[in-house]
């Protein structure tokens, strides 16, 4: 129990340090024209790294489960330009529904 | 135009709060899942505490793994250290737009969630404070309760995959890359982060696959 109450003292030391760096080391320069184009494409770099890790991963293994069934009914859901509260909850649906089945 | 923005502040604080609504209900789900699947490991009020003061999904969750699997709180530490590491990046782009001095700026940084940073990203580097500030405002109260009530309901729901919470997260964050894809070259670093992520998941420990997949940000520096 002691473990979980360092590493949320530690986690909330390192992220609040992490969100303030950037503002701190930038300040209120405006950043030149070739970092603008490289930030704009952080997010969707970084939000597919997420959603494949999330749903491919298992530690250092790759491998297909429920949760990619789970990612194909949110990709229908957000093709049919669903909420993104809908979208989760569809993906926890087809996730579900697959684990039973299976 | 310095006095227009001023104008439209409040405008597009609303708006941002009115985006934050939606995201703040899928926060709430998804903090119910984190309750759900950090309590046998923690206990009713460490999940609860975390969730108010570290406030970002992914490390948490990633933390949870590690420990439940027996790592050690340094090695949690560092996995959610590194899961969080995309808000670096994230606060270079947003600080132009903070205001104030320097602690304040600091204090402004804290707002960074995925959600809210996607949605105050304008085109060509651009980012909105007051959507950044808006957006996020009702997501805190949806993560920390929805903790809360997956803490406590927790053993009533039962098993946290069966329910297909674990599907919850990248579903989350599809529907927020979805709004992202109209960018100029959002596709090819789509596919360039996700090739790097993919590679690299087998060889380096979890959390470092999606910093390094923010290299497929750097085509943008082609002309």
């Amino acid at each position: 129990v002691t473990e979980v109450w360092i590493t949320i003292g530690g986690l909330t030391a390192a992220t609040v340090a992490i969100k303030a760096a950037g503002p701190l080391i930038v300040g209120s320069r405006e950043l030149p024209a070739g970092a603008d184009a490289v930030i704009s494409l952080l997010a969707p770099a970084l939000l597919t790294a997420l959603i494949l890790t999330d749903t491919f991963a298992r530690e250092r293994d790759l491998t297909v489960d429920a949760r990619a069934a789970g990612l194909a009914f949110a990709g229908v859901a957000v093709a049919l330009r669903a909420p993104l509260l809908v979208t989760v909850l569809v993906a926890a649906a087809g996730a579900a529904a697959v684990r039973a089945i299976t | 135009v310095t006095a227009d923005r001023q104008q439209e502040a409040p405008e597009r604080f609303r708006s941002g709060l009115r985006a934050g609504i939606g995201f703040g209900a899928a926060a709430f789900v998804v903090g119910i899942s984190f309750g759900v699947v950090a309590e046998p490991l923690m206990g009713s009020v460490a999940p609860i505490v975390m969730s108010a003061i570290v406030f970002a999904g992914a490390a948490q969750f990633g933390v949870t793994s590690v420990l439940a699997s027996g790592g050690s709180a340094a090695t949690a530490i560092a996995t959610g250290a590194m899961l969080n590491a995309r808000f670096l990046p994230m606060g270079v782009a947003a600080a132009p737009a903070l205001r104030g001095r320097r602690l304040r700026r600091a204090l402004e940084g804290q707002a960074v969630v995925d959600a809210s940073w996607a949605l105050a990203s304008r085109g060509e580097g651009g980012f909105d404070r007051e959507a950044l500030l808006g957006a996020t405002v009702p997501q805190y109260p949806g993560w920390v309760i929805g903790t809360l009530i997956g803490v406590v309901a927790g053993g009533a729901l039962g098993d946290p995959e069966a329910l297909g919470l674990d599907a919850i997260f990248p579903a989350f964050f599809l529907g927020l890359l979805a709004s992202e894809l109209r960018r100029p070259r959002a596709v090819p670093t789509v596919l360039i982060g996700g090739a790097i992520a993919l590679a690299l998941t087998p060889i380096l420990p979890p959390g470092l696959p999606v910093l390094l997949a923010s290299c497929g940000a750097l085509i943008g520096l082609r002309r």
